[in-house]
């Protein structure tokens, strides 16, 4: 990266990020090891599809410990989003996964994050197509994006690529196959352990095939890529997508660590 | 930025992660802000940039050159905020 980037589109810097209380109100599994924990969050000031927020615990003893998390739906209120995926360790997220329940609370800060986000531009005379990629559980702040052109009635082309090791952990599969069937989105599963039996795609890593252009797009503007996972993940992906012409000002990426996925 | 955040230090992540102790500081989101390296003088927004969490505090590395562009430690009395490695911030309005 050595070129200062274009301007981000949408309220870039937006509301100060701050501390908030929130209560648990809503919980749904999305698989056997993932589920999305929704939040009131009295105050809350929005917020834009692919940004995170804090979490904080604090102990009886003051003893606190706090982890990000990104946000998986469009601002709605007062209420933020998220989905845990168990990772077997770690402070926080055994707690969000397993011990939190409804009414509990802790406290959240947001919204975080002005450059990992997207925003419709319905006054563009065309809407600049988005390739999104997924690895595991990289998959939520782009499911945020997902939801936020279908909430915002966008026509902008999209295209999200999910790599996930088996069909058991795809999460929000059922609102993507009603989402692809109906609204213009196209979604690839690539898996990289076990296929189901009708799977035309071989098992394995991410490769160029996987992240082709897709012929109905327009020529103009250039495609931007989002690509969310494992640092590993994200580190295959973005010389795929330089290959393919995509450059710096048009792949933004974040990465989660060395684990999960 | 879902879970789990690497704590060990070991691992750099995006500056995404660091985005939330900083704009406590600057008293808003930094993550589109320009920082330009004061080593070798290569620029790339902040949730570019390399993080590095719990160390005890928050340090913020050059992507191409590993130079220290900040570090950030907050106690229960004050913020300590050392930004001497970063040669420039450009913030957009």
């Amino acid at each position: 990266m050595t070129e200062a980037p274009a301007r981000t589109r949408g309220k870039v810097g937006g509301p100060r990020p701050r501390w908030f209380p929130a209560r648990l109100v809503g919980l749904r599994s999305e698989t056997a090891t993932a589920r999305t924990l929704t939040f009131q969050v009295p105050g809350w000031p929005g917020h834009l599809a692919g940004q995170h927020v804090d979490v904080r615990l604090t102990a009886a003893d003051g003893y606190s410990a706090q982890r990000a998390y990104s946000i998986s739906a469009p601002a709605d209120g007062e209420q933020v989003s998220i989905t845990v995926q168990e990772v077997g360790d770690g402070e926080v997220s055994p707690y969000l996964e397993e011990g939190m329940e409804l009414g509990d609370q802790l406290e959240v800060r947001g919204p975080i994050g002005g450059w990992f986000v997207w925003s419709p531009s319905s006054e563009a005379p065309v809407e600049q197509p988005v390739l999104l990629i997924g690895g595991g559980s990289g998959v939520v702040p782009l499911m945020a994006m997902v939801r936020e052109r279908a909430r915002s009635g966008s026509r902008a082309p999209f295209r999200l690529v999910y790599s996930v090791r088996s069909p058991e952990q795809v999460l929000y599969a059922a609102e993507l196959a009603e989402l692809s069937s109906t609204d213009g989105l196209v979604v690839d599963l690539l898996h990289t352990r076990t296929a189901p039996p009708d799977a035309a795609r071989p098992v394995g890593r991410i490769t160029p095939e996987d992240l082709a252009t897709p012929p109905g797009w327009p020529a103009s503007p250039p495609p931007r890529a989002y690509v969310c996972g494992p640092t590993a993940f994200v580190e295959l992906a973005i010389p795929l997508l330089l290959d393919l012409g995509y450059t710096n000002k048009t792949i933004r990426a974040e990465r989660f660590g060395p684990s999960g996925g | 930025m879902n879970s789990p955040i690497d704590t060990s230090g070991e691992s750099a992540l995006d500056g995404s992660a660091a985005a939330g102790p900083f704009a406590d500081v600057f008293a808003g989101d930094v993550s589109a802000a320009v920082v330009t390296c004061g080593g070798c003088r290569s620029s790339a927004v902040f949730a570019e940039q390399h993080a590095y969490l719990g160390a005890p505090g928050t340090v913020l590395r050059c992507p191409g050159c590993d130079h220290v562009l900040a570090r950030l430690v907050q106690t229960p009395t004050e913020v300590w905020l050392d930004l001497s490695g970063s040669s420039s911030w450009r913030f957009p309005l």
